[in-house]
């Protein structure tokens, strides 16, 4: 069967174009505005905590540089690296879409998703012990003295062993006064935001995978082609977008408060 | 047959894609070495000049934007623009009032 007699659906049309377009580039082009203007509306999703960031951070900024501080620096350039990674292996697997290896398509794209799970990994890692040094948001979780006595045992050599609860004063104990009580009700607003915007983040990465792999299915099956590749590139944009955030999470929560040594 | 219409630009040539990818993880390294340093009042813009770098890099090369058609093109500037005002007046506001949160 020769290439032509694929591509020609049996009523004179490229079996790929929809009725309503004249053209294959004038789809292609209709269907990336309705992928960026979807992604307008995730810029305007995530602002808003990056808005709610900007205000709590302007309004406490000495108890923000400290609380970032408790954050892992190295997982965190480790995950970056591992996203920008992902990024150059989704770009891969549009260009080959574009050339026409729909099975490098398909690698690459897996690939993507590997990376991906690298990341969530690390992420979990994280999210772990934040978790286990008491930095989860939330009434009977929070607790930002044992936090910092977590920090200090480590720093002092004590490996990840951690302290006795009940050998650290409660955030509220009149003895550490009104200032420690603030101190940690700001820097629960920061772990507040810390755990929103990373899950809202990671939230996308899953649901990122379950469109990568369908694509990457579609891709091993040969449905696309050099005239029609546009699923692989919009999944790009998603994936490159969920990169994006990430470059501007990394500096704002990772590296905050890094000038005041560790 | 149907490639006459395909008028788009062909595919971006592996090296720019290496290139950027490499020119986005020195970047990061960067961006880790200046965090460690304390300019003051320049630690966030030196941060955020970074970040707005890394992400243009990934927008245009990585996301076609510097090959796709105008109006796509606006979009991506309008979400930047409605990004500013989000937070830009909204900061304005803080700023500029007795607010006590």
């Amino acid at each position: 069967m020769s290439a032509i007699n694929q591509s020609v659906h049996d009523h004179g049309h490229h079996k790929d174009l929809a009725h309503h377009f004249d053209s294959l580039e004038q789809q292609h082009d209709a269907n990336t505005l309705g992928m960026w203007a979807f992604l307008l509306t995730e810029v305007l999703f995530f602002g808003a905590l990056f808005a709610a960031y900007t205000v709590y951070r302007y309004k406490y900024p000495t108890v923000f540089e400290e609380a970032s501080n408790q954050l892992d620096i190295t997982l965190g350039a480790i995950n970056t690296a591992i996203l920008i990674g992902s990024s150059l292996t989704m770009a891969l697997a549009v260009r080959c879409s574009q050339v026409g290896s729909q099975k490098w398509t398909g690698h690459w794209l897996i690939l993507t998703i590997l990376f991906g799970c690298g990341f969530l990994g690390v992420k979990y890692v994280e999210w772990k012990h934040d978790y286990d040094i008491k930095l989860m948001p939330g009434k009977n979780f929070f607790h930002w003295q044992y936090a910092k006595e977590a920090k200090k045992m480590h720093a002092h050599g004590g490996g990840h062993a951690l302290p006795d609860p009940n050998k650290v004063p409660r955030d509220d104990d009149p003895e550490l006064g009104v200032k420690a009580r603030l101190e940690s009700e700001q820097a629960r607003l920061f772990f507040l935001l810390y755990f929103c915007m990373t899950s809202l983040h990671a939230l996308h990465m899953l649901i990122g995978f379950g469109i990568i792999i369908v694509i990457a299915y579609h891709a091993y099956k040969g449905a696309y082609s050099p005239e029609y590749y546009t699923p692989v590139e919009l999944i790009g944009l998603y994936w490159h977008f969920v990169d994006i955030v990430w470059i501007f999470l990394f500096p704002l929560l990772y590296l905050l408060g890094a000038h005041l040594g560790h | 047959m149907a490639s006459e219409n395909h008028a788009h630009h062909g595919p971006a040539s592996l090296v720019t894609y290496i290139g950027t990818f490499l020119a986005l993880m020195v970047l990061t390294v960067i961006t880790v070495i200046a965090g460690f340093q304390n300019f003051g009042v320049w630690n966030t813009p030196i941060a955020l000049g970074i970040a707005v770098t890394k992400a243009a890099m990934v927008v245009l090369i990585f996301m076609h934007a510097y090959h796709s058609s105008p109006v796509t093109k606006l979009v991506i500037v309008a979400s930047v623009f409605f990004l500013v005002i989000m937070i830009g007046m909204t900061l304005s506001d803080y700023i500029s009032r007795g607010w006590t949160l």
